[in-house]
């Protein structure tokens, strides 16, 4: 609801960014009676939220087509691109966070610090362009060349899955648009056919976005790992075990991590929203069409179905992740319990 | 301690040292304690080195820099676009005009552009913090120290904008005020403004309950002043620390929104805008886009360090 208002309130209307400066006022008033755009805001938005409830999100003005449709097509890049950027950061993260908090004061500990305030502290469109100028330009003829753009190469196509198996769909239907949203996936769909040669392809167009996107929540995921298990390494409880005679690996991992484990659960679920701001700077800069790209072209093009239709399920997936982030706490630790 | 009991340690101490004066004149208060614990960071004097030196960089600007920041070059030397660095001491001609960053795509000294652009990144980053700290505190200390529905409504709002990812709503607010950099200040301001507004609430909560501020209602202060002159002051820390690391995150935001076209416009130097309007000469030009942000990350990397050191310098219970 904030959305719509908030996106109304931006002066200039879509008539005149879509039909363009010398639109006349009769086109203009044609046009929002076509689009509902003549109603009062508020009748609108009554309108507007029945349909959000009945999975209708309207059509945009921009593309002429329905915003599920585009949703389709480009949330599973930004889909993609969030899960990978989030996999390598917390792969990555808690182990360099770890190793760091074990060697605390060390030349390993002063270095992996050193890396992860210089990752907090890069511009994302910035590492992207240097990226892909080292890895597309001066590698490109080394087994490491990545390519610095889109997300398969030219002449190479991903086949959907209930293709592959002949699956009959019918056309329009829910469950094919279902279908065509899961296979949109690239790496997913490709690994699951076997089409090893379009999995391989769409993972390389995906590790520049990726290790570009990882970046800031590698460098915050090391820092609180690091900062937690320190402060859990000095517990009374970490003495007696070392006390006991515990192997050192294993009062890290079994004593000291699953007590340090919570605050890194926290900021993950944080992360995304984080995530999803870089993300329109990467698609941006490795020119992919996502979520992230459109909801930027969409704000500045006034197309209102968009900017609603995107933000609700953005914002959507927000809540959720970080509902699953809250019940994972009980997981974690035993101590607490949902009521 | 009351005043009796600190004459009587102090008297104390005499009989052991013999230093009353000295120890009368300079109490060791909680700002001395922590910028002596600030000096012994290596990190945070490290980040603030990057940043005196910056200042200096952009108050010096006109004497450091070789040329204007968006003075052209056609005509009065020998460069094209394009230009890779030429610096004579690493093997550059001699009779090659040195341009220790290159030429951009407008026949602009490069080094030039970058210098003056560190005015208006450290500008931005300050106004930005300040306006979100003084606005957000004070409706964090309101909320808080009024209590009630106004709490309620106000930091219910917060939360909604601590729900949207800030960069999406940062492009949204500066669709609504149109593209600028002033724009984008107020724009990045309003997204981080309730980070401020929660930490002082907190602070205000935690203070307003203190036995101090229980005695100052006792000697008959009026709200205002048990605001202003209590609660405020003994707030401030963690603010002063939020706020330092905040000026990194405003430049970093300030950046990406100019690199996407909403903030800074051309011809003025900014480090973002460089960046976006040189970004597809990546392959041909890669210095173009290689020292703006790296001006970037060093600016930023400086307030993190700073703010870090700050953090562990003011944070009593981090006494390590």
């Amino acid at each position: 609801m904030v959305v719509f208002l908030l996106i109304r309130a931006i002066p200039g209307d879509p008539c005149t960014s879509l039909l363009g400066e010398r639109a006349t006022e009769e086109a203009c008033a044609r046009f929002n009676e076509a689009n509902g755009l003549d109603r009062p805001v508020l009748v609108q938005l009554g309108i507007y939220m029945k349909n959000v409830f009945t999975f209708n999100l309207g059509d945009s003005v921009r593309f002429s087509r329905p915003v599920s449709q585009l949703l389709i097509e480009r949330l599973p890049l930004t889909t993609e691109l969030a899960l990978s950027a989030l996999t390598l950061a917390v792969l990555v993260g808690i182990p360099l966070g770890v190793l760091a908090a074990r060697r605390h004061n060390t030349a390993i500990d002063t270095g992996t610090m050193a890396l992860a305030n210089i990752g907090v502290s890069m511009p994302v469109f910035w590492l992207g362009l240097m990226l892909a100028y080292i890895f597309a330009l001066l590698l490109r003829d080394t087994a490491f060349a990545l390519p610095p753009s889109g997300r398969l190469s030219a002449g190479v196509f991903s086949i959907p899955y209930f293709e592959v198996w002949g699956w009959q769909l019918e056309e329009g239907s829910t469950a094919a648009r279902v279908h065509e949203y899961i296979s949109n996936h690239y790496i997913f769909n490709n690994l699951i056919t076997g089409q090893w040669e379009v999995f391989w392809d769409a993972v390389k167009h995906m590790i520049l976005p990726a290790v570009a996107l990882a970046t800031i929540p590698l460098s915050i995921i090391a820092r609180i790992t690091r900062s937690s298990l320190l402060e859990v390494m000095g517990k009374d409880f970490i003495r007696t075990a070392r006390a006991k005679g515990v192997k050192e690996r294993w009062v890290v991992r079994s004593h000291a991590f699953r007590n340090a484990i919570l605050p890194v659960v926290t900021i993950i679920g944080l992360q995304l929203g984080a995530l999803l701001g870089g993300a329109v700077l990467t698609e941006t800069v490795f020119n992919l069409a996502g979520v992230g790209r459109a909801l930027f072209d969409a704000i500045t093009g006034r197309d209102y179905a968009i900017v609603q239709g995107f933000t609700v399920v953005v914002a959507g997936v927000y809540v959720i992740v970080n509902l699953l982030v809250d019940l994972s706490y009980a997981y974690l630790d035993p101590r607490i319990r949902l009521e | 301690m009351t005043a009796f009991n600190r004459r009587q340690a102090i008297e104390q101490l005499q009989a052991e040292a013999g230093d009353v004066d000295r120890l009368l004149e300079k109490p060791s208060t909680q700002w001395r304690l922590a910028l002596r614990r600030f000096r012994g960071r290596k990190s945070g004097m490290i980040g603030l080195g990057i940043i005196l030196f910056l200042i200096f960089v952009a108050i010096f600007a006109p004497f450091l820099a070789p040329y204007g920041p968006t003075e052209i070059l056609i005509g009065v030397e020998d460069v094209s676009r394009y230009d890779p660095p030429c610096i004579h001491l690493l093997g550059c001609p001699e009779d090659r005009p040195q341009h220790i960053m290159g030429i951009d795509g407008n026949v602009r000294d490069q080094f030039s552009r970058i210098i003056y652009g560190s005015r208006v990144s450290l500008t931005l980053g300050f106004f930005t913090v300040t306006l979100a700290l003084l606005v957000g505190s004070s409706i964090g200390a309101l909320a808080g120290y009024r209590g009630g529905w106004f709490d309620n409504i106000v930091m219910r709002f917060m939360d909604v904008i601590l729900g949207f990812p800030s960069l999406l709503l940062a492009i949204a607010i500066v669709a609504v005020l149109g593209p600028g950099l002033r724009n984008a200040l107020i724009a990045i301001a309003i997204v981080t403004l309730p980070g401020y507004a929660r930490v002082m609430r907190a602070q205000v909560l935690a203070i307003k309950e203190s036995d101090y501020v229980s005695a100052s209602r006792a000697l008959g202060a009026s709200p205002t002043q048990i605001l202003l002159r209590r609660v405020i002051p003994n707030a401030l820390t963690p603010l002063v620390v939020l706020a330092t690391l905040g000026i990194a995150t405003a430049i970093l935001e300030a950046a990406g929104l100019s690199f996407l076209g909403l903030g800074a416009q051309p011809p003025q130097a900014e480090w973002g805008s460089m960046l976006a309007s040189e970004r597809n000469q990546v392959f041909n030009a890669p210095h173009l886009v290689f020292f703006p942000g790296l001006a970037i990350m060093i600016t930023v990397l400086g307030f993190n360090l700073m703010g870090d050191g700050m953090r562990d310098a003011l944070d009593p219970t981090l006494n390590r």
